[in-house]
């Protein structure tokens, strides 16, 4: 193999598995260790800098980064990094005085945000300490989006949502317009705006046509995001004792737990297909349960039995699945009694204020055409981002979206073109402070994953508003970020200075490390120290040896990160060293960030 | 010494031997020797060949004397017998030890200094009674622990990192085998544990004692220009004579042995080592050609590695005193102790 150049930012970013996976390459690594230190403040901005919300995303986060967790591969359960996120939103300070600041003089450009969701949300954080105007149009008469209306307090309280948004919204450059949904986009650009950008979200609830599902005379069927809707706003305040939900996402988990707590008793979640193929998350699914929300697989709905006008239950196939669920056999018919229904089975766009001829391309399904890396439209200046892109995703989609749109609205605002956008950097510091000492933690922690503890069954439907999770302790948040491995602190070798005298091949805990002859990497990965059980997971190549030519190999898959074999090193050819991931954000240089350290001299 | 303990990592992806144990099963105490001494890197090819030859720990004993090398049991194999005995003395508490019970497997672990100049009659002895045991001799040219004085195995002309060169002609251990009659005679370099690992797990399988001298740099006192013992003197002058294979008796043979580059030699236990790439001439069993060969690349400054010599015809300590092939700890009270009227006959024999 080539050796492997790790000033390419890339090559260390996949090795820090969480930020690889964070659609917002959040430094998880980094802000555990900032909680470690005590130094909230600090770990919330780290966060706040690439995740924009957070308190919001300590809580609801889809949690992209933990199942990629190399915790997960060294003892079964990834660290608790949304929790831990949380953490820093709860013990912070007042950070106000420490984020960017927003400039008295503007520079004369105006952007227009539809929505006030989390991607427009982020785009107005990224452009107004940039002098832009920017003015958010909003349906509601609340700022959040989705995170606001279809999230149960109980899981996302308000006073959090209030200060993340609050942040953007009242530090001025920003305007929002409330109660002013946009009924047509021509007269929007009609307004003069330098760009448009759309973060309506996917706003519209999927609907189920069977029989039945018009018979009624007062509904007692819902679409799940528009009762969620309702019940946050407060338009609605009960429902029937017995309520089915159709639909197994984390949207048909929040409708269940919310109908626990407005009168709700026999609460069945129905599923077509086994529980292995549910989309909600796996902790959603045990939450619901914790609040005896019952989950029924296998049952297919068919019809809406109405009597009278009035909804008394459902009719389910009840269904035996082959392996792998793809082809079905129908057992039995099943009615099941109920006074509610709520359909949670998917979300669509909708642009019916799209006029169709303002030069907005719409391709499959109706979705308007977008540029994958510009986010911008077939209309110059006019872009779109989050689940209004390309369907429903989740919130650090969004403010992943957000960012880059950010990015392609400066460009297009300064003249520049889109597609000239700042390069992502790394910078590489030696985490060494003197004889094996380190500026991190560096020994394993045994710990196992910890809990999060709950608010009694006895009290939770006290309150609708009453918020469940009660956040980790100060042990449980110092145990858990010792569980982190510091994959950040990456282990950077210097071919040139290695005499060849194997003591880091035979101090890896976990045999990661291989001195031998070059070969193409299948060849390589049959002849390493530990057997090489990962292919997802890259192989560092070094230049050749100085003594014999042949090279050090490092599988990646489980090195813990503990520096021991940069303690054994005699020569210091090891060396740990804390990789910073530059990410780009509107307003950032557009030159490459060259590898600012002397630890890569001489490297390979 | 390292900042941290080692730690085990639960779901760490590593291969198991026959009795289901990972190489971490083998490994003993953090070394609290400098980084990059070789005698970690001749802990860790024990280690593997222990581990590798699926050898139950308990039934290892191992055994040192006094200084850095006598250290580096502490750090293999954690669940063997060991006994760390005055300097110089290792040899003989392994002749007690294996002459009261024969099951065990002992591995010496000496240095330069511990077993070429105080222990060095001990040495001399158990080579003679041919004790059953792995003996390896971690040959710095240095004494490391009392900071860097030149050894008895120091070469004539190398330099200590503060000094004169040395004047003095060195012992060399696989010389003083050949003179006293060894039976199984190797060099290897710690730096090189492909070669090092076959020749142990060849040493493991002797039926005799099998002294390896191992060249190990001392990376603080050793590891410079001028020395002759150092990481880069070592690769620019190993000449490695034969290469070693060891198939295990258990191991279906299935390498092609015979042809003209390679010699086989069965051991007692039915296992089989393979020399490959002999050199024309060269005969491992022919005590004076192997002398001679050593001598002829001495004399090119030229350091021959591998297994150089072995005798497998010769009886052990065992077959020479009849010691019981039970361990002592094993045998009935009364074979133990047959009484007085036994020793009576018995010292009535003496008078």
């Amino acid at each position: 193999m080539e050796p492997t150049d790790v000033t390419d930012p890339n090559y260390y970013h996949r090795v820090v598995d969480c930020q690889w996976a964070c659609p917002a390459h959040t430094d998880v690594p980094g802000y555990i260790r900032l909680i470690s230190q005590g130094e909230f403040d600090d770990a919330y901005l780290l966060n706040r800098d690439s995740n924009v919300f957070p308190g919001v995303l300590g809580r609801t986060c889809d949690r992209p980064c933990e199942p990629a967790c190399r915790r997960g591969r060294v003892d079964g359960t990834p660290v608790a990094i949304c929790r831990l996120k949380r953490v820093t939103a709860d013990l912070k300070g007042d950070i106000t005085d420490r984020l960017a600041p927003i400039p008295e003089q503007k520079n004369g450009k105006r952007v227009a945000l539809i929505g006030a969701g989390p991607s427009s949300l982020t785009v107005a954080n990224d452009l107004a300490p940039l002098g832009y105007e920017i003015t958010v149009f909003e349906k509601f008469d609340q700022p959040g989006g989705l995170m606001r209306s279809n999230i149960p307090n109980f899981r996302l309280p308000a006073e959090v949502l209030d200060e993340e948004t609050g942040v953007i919204l009242d530090r001025g450059g920003v305007e929002v317009r409330y109660n002013s949904p946009v009924t047509s986009l021509r007269g929007l650009l009609d307004e003069g705006f330098d760009a448009v950008y759309v973060g309506v979200g996917a706003p519209r609830g999927k609907e189920l046509d069977l029989p039945g599902r018009h018979d009624e005379v007062e509904s007692h069927i819902h679409i799940g995001i528009d009762w969620l809707e309702s019940v946050a706003f407060g338009h609605v305040e009960t429902i029937g004792k017995r309520v089915l939900i159709i639909g197994v996402g984390n949207t048909a988990m929040d409708c269940c737990r919310t109908s626990r707590r407005v009168g709700g008793e026999d609460i069945k979640v129905m599923a077509r297909r086994p529980r292995e193929f549910f989309k909600a998350s796996p902790w959603e699914l045990e939450d619901a349960e914790e609040e005896g929300v019952e989950i029924v697989v296998n049952h297919a709905p068919k019809r809406f039995v109405i009597e009278d006008g009035r909804l008394v239950g459902m009719e389910f196939d009840v269904l035996e699945w082959d392996e792998g669920a793809r082809h079905s056999s129908t057992l039995d018919t099943v009615v099941v009694p109920c006074d509610d229904v709520i359909l949670a089975i998917g979300q669509e766009n909708a642009f019916p204020w799209i006029e169709r001829d303002l030069g907005i391309e719409f391709g499959e399904w109706d979705m308007p055409v977008v540029d994958e890396v510009t986010f911008q439209c077939s209309r110059p200046g006019v872009f779109f981002g989050g689940d209004a892109a390309w369907g429903p995703k989740n919130i650090i989609w969004a403010v992943a979206h957000g960012h880059e749109a950010a990015i392609s609205i400066d460009n297009y605002c300064s003249g520049t073109p889109l597609t000239d956008r700042p390069a992502k950097g790394l910078n590489l510091i030696s985490a060494k402070m003197g004889m094996n000492e380190w500026r991190y933690h560096n020994d394993y922690n045994p710990s196992p994953r910890q809990q999060m503890t709950h608010v009694d069954l006895t009290e939770r439907f006290s309150s609708l508003n009453l918020e469940v999770e009660l956040g980790f302790s100060a042990a449980q948040t110092a145990r858990e970020a010792q569980r982190c491995l510091n994959c950040d602190i990456q282990t950077g070798f210097s071919a040139s200075a290695c005499i060849e005298c194997d003591a880091c091949v035979d101090i890896c805990p976990v045999q990661c490390l291989t001195i031998t002859r070059n070969g193409d990497e299948a060849d390589l990965r049959t002849r390493l120290s530990a057997p090489s059980t990962n292919l997802d997971q890259t192989l560092f190549v070094s230049g050749p040896l100085p003594q014999t030519g042949r090279v050090m190999v490092k599988d990646e898959n489980v090195c813990v990160h503990c520096g021991l074999c940069a303690e054994r090193c005699p020569t210091a050819a090891w060396d740990m060293e804390e990789f910073t991931l530059l990410t780009p954000k509107a307003g950032t240089s557009v030159l490459h960030i060259p590898v600012a350290s002397s630890a890569n001299e001489g490297r390979n | 010494m390292p900042s941290i303990t080692k730690p085990l990592i639960p779901l760490a992806p590593l291969a198991k031997n026959d009795l289901g144990l990972t190489i971490r099963d083998y490994e003993g105490a953090m070394s609290t020797l400098c980084a990059g001494c070789g005698h970690d890197s001749i802990t860790a090819a024990i280690t593997h060949t222990f581990w590798e030859l699926s050898t139950p720990p308990h039934m290892i004993a191992k055994l040192s004397g006094i200084g850095c090398s006598s250290k580096t049991p502490t750090y293999f194999v954690r669940g063997a017998h060991g006994f760390n005995s005055a300097h110089g003395r290792m040899a003989t508490i392994a002749t007690g030890a294996a002459a009261a019970n024969r099951e065990l497997t002992y591995i010496g672990v000496s240095g330069d200094g511990d077993s070429l100049s105080i222990g060095i009659g001990h040495l001399a002895h158990a080579i003679r009674r041919n004790v059953k045991m792995v003996y390896v001799i971690e040959n710095n040219g240095v004494y490391g622990l009392t900071k860097g004085q030149l050894s008895a195995s120091a070469d004539i002309g190398t330099r200590p990192k503060k000094g004169d060169a040395n004047v003095v002609a060195p012992i060399d251990p696989i010389m003083l085998g050949l003179a006293m009659g060894a039976t199984f005679l190797a060099r290897s370099f710690s730096g090189d544990k492909e070669q090092l690992i076959p020749i142990l797990k060849a040493a493991v399988a002797h039926n005799g004692l099998a002294l390896i001298d191992v060249i190990s740099p001392c990376v603080t006192f050793n590891d410079h220009e001028g020395s002759t013992k150092s990481y880069r003197f070592m690769r620019e002058h190993e000449v490695k004579e034969v290469l070693t294979d060891f198939v295990p008796e258990r191991e279906e043979i299935n390498v092609a042995i015979g042809g003209p580059e390679t010699r086989s030699v069965t051991m007692h236990d039915g296992s089989v080592i393979t020399f490959r790439s002999v050199p024309e001439g060269y005969d491992p069993t022919n005590r004076i050609s192997v002398e001679e060969y050593i001598r002829d690349h001495q004399r090119l400054g030229e350091v021959v590695t591998g297994l150089l010599y072995l005798d497998e015809s010769a009886p052990s300590m065992h077959e020479i005193n009849h010691t019981p092939v039970e361990g002592l700890n094993k045998l009935p009270f009364e074979a133990l102790c047959p009484g007085s009227a036994v020793l009576e006959d018995l010292m009535a024999d003496f008078r």
